[in-house]
């Protein structure tokens, strides 16, 4: 079939949609509310390089954790009866079907001072903890979020693992900690990455969770782009100003990572 | 080993479903209060029904999602047929530029469709903030999962049947659709049930896009900022459940048939 035909309409909706609106960004980061070309947004934006710093750091220890916390649950599943697996992650995506709004309101109800955790705290004659409102809570709230998806790409890959190779390694006498270090790990790669990218930019620009979760002192850069657009603070100009350099880092991680993935060019991508 | 494997899903579990057992918990909570629980009702199951606007934010979220749906599967095959015929770097280029709404932070890519519907509205008086626009903005963001699900197969559908089809006088449309299609079908409603998904979970790009309109995420943010009604709580858990029996149901009819098949092997 002669692709051309269909290639014209589809090259149009994407320049429409995807092209053109992150051009206007670029344009709006670089003019003031005249129109007239400037530098001083992007400039303007390294006065909030602290919320910058803070977000990638929270977004990361989040991410860190995920994998922490993702990859040995993905292992197990990998493990088990292929019965059983197909539940299992079944059970892991049914979460997903409730609003992610809901559930971060609800570890609301279980995070505050007198809420659900600290009252079961005092009931066994603990002490209350403060967890509300603290960065904790946030990345708390990150983890919780995302952590599906780190488990469920790493998990496809480890399931599709080819087993005579495990065999082999087994049968050319590698114990245990070499079978999955050398053979085993190296060969899920792809599975971590995609998990990462898939935990990370979500997490780095999240408005929602510091909001709820973090109270007013933890800001991050969603928040302060969302102001920009639809809160207090509006300035487009600016909020683009950030929105750029937010879309930059992100890219320049994605394209890090992409440089660790030791496929060949084409397999690559998000596992789905 | 196994025990410990065995905890640790457990506990995996409890802290995937605990704010969930809250939630559930607090929709038959007979005040409207979040922290205490005062006691047992089934009264917001019966005001759900009544209330006319989580019921409208229903009826948009539900618009939007089969419109959007429909119209990122047909651009995801598109899409994919294009990067699955082309040279190889055109098709790199296509699928670079198709994935780039799902790559892109979902906050950057909410303010971008933003400012853009705001240009556009300006020419198009129909292109005012709502329904459309939030409809062309969830298609935009679902089409990178059709095209990812449906890409693989294309590549692996043998080309000389269509070929063939050629030949015996088909046209390339009816070639396609006759021959090829039937082999991506599966991963094409695989796609299009993702699309429908994604986009009823929505919030973030809604966010910016609908303008007045509301649908369901941006009533339920809107709830947050004040008092959420447990009528919300209420509709999550039958939705919850609904899936969870969908499920069950799912789980156990394979069970079934693996039982079938072990007895037929015996024979």
């Amino acid at each position: 079939m002669k692709p051309k035909a269909l290639a014209y309409p589809y090259s149009i909706w994407v320049l429409l949609f995807t092209i053109i609106p992150i051009l206007l960004v670029v344009f709006f980061s670089f003019t003031d509310k005249n129109w007239n070309f400037t530098f001083d947004n992007i400039i303007r934006v390294g006065k909030y390089s602290g919320v910058f710093l803070k977000s990638i750091g929270l977004g990361g220890i989040a991410t860190a954790i995920c994998f922490l916390l993702g990859y040995p649950m993905a292992y197990v599943m990998s493990e088990m009866k292929v019965k059983n697996q197909q539940l299992v992650s079944n059970l892991i995506m049914l979460p997903m079907w409730i609003s992610f709004l809901l559930r971060t309101y609800a570890w609301m109800t279980l995070l505050e001072d007198n809420g659900l955790i600290n009252k079961f705290l005092n009931i066994i004659g603990l002490p209350s903890v403060h967890m509300i409102n603290t960065q904790g809570a946030v990345i708390l709230g990150m983890v919780y979020d995302f952590l599906p998806f780190m488990i469920l790409p790493i998990y496809t890959v480890l399931s599709q693992l080819d087993k005579s190779v495990i065999e082999a390694a087994k049968d050319l006498g590698a114990n245990n900690s070499n079978l999955f270090f050398r053979v085993i790990f190296p060969l899920s790669i792809p599975g971590i990455i995609s998990g990462v990218t898939m935990v990370f930019v979500p997490a780095v620009s999240t408005f929602i969770i510091s909001k709820m979760l973090g109270g007013g002192e933890n800001m991050l850069i969603g928040d302060l782009i969302e102001s920009q657009f639809l809160g207090t603070s509006y300035n487009p100009h600016l909020g683009s100003a950030m929105s750029l350099i937010l879309m930059i880092l992100i890219l320049i991680c994605m394209g890090i990572m992409n440089q660790i993935d030791n496929r060949p060019s084409e397999e690559k991508g998000v596992v789905v | 080993m196994k025990v410990i494997s065995k905890i640790y899903t457990v506990l995996i579990f409890v802290f995937l479903y605990a704010p969930i057992a809250v939630l559930i918990a607090f929709s038959f909570n007979s005040t409207k209060s979040r922290a205490v629980f005062s006691g047992f009702t089934f009264k917001w199951y019966e005001s759900l029904f009544q209330n006319s606007e989580i019921f409208k934010a229903i009826l948009v979220t539900l618009q939007v999602a089969i419109v959007a749906s429909i119209l990122s599967t047909i651009l995801g095959v598109i899409a994919a047929v294009i990067i699955s015929k082309s040279s190889k770097k055109v098709g790199a280029l296509f699928s670079n530029v198709t994935n780039f709404p799902m790559l892109n932070p979902e906050i950057v890519m909410g303010v971008s469709l933003m400012m853009l519907f705001v240009f556009l509205s300006g020419i198009f008086s129909f292109l005012s903030m709502g329904v459309v626009t939030l409809i062309l903005a969830h298609t935009t963001f679902c089409t990178p999962y059709v095209m990812l699900n449906v890409l693989p197969k294309l590549r692996q559908s043998d080309n000389s049947m269509y070929e063939a089809a050629i030949d015996l006088g088909c046209t390339p449309v009816k070639a396609f659709l006759k021959v090829v299609f039937p082999d991506v079908k599966p991963a094409v409603i695989t796609g299009a049930i993702m699309a429908f998904t994604i986009s009823i979970d929505d919030f973030v790009i809604s966010y910016f896009t609908s303008g007045t309109v509301q649908n369901l995420s941006i009533t339920i943010y809107s709830m947050t900022r004040k008092l959420v009604t447990p009528e919300i709580n209420a509709l999550s858990t039958i939705l919850f459940v609904a899936v969870l029996l969908l499920l069950v149901v799912i789980n156990i009819r394979q069970t079934q048939e693996e039982k079938r098949r072990g007895a037929v092997k015996k024979c």
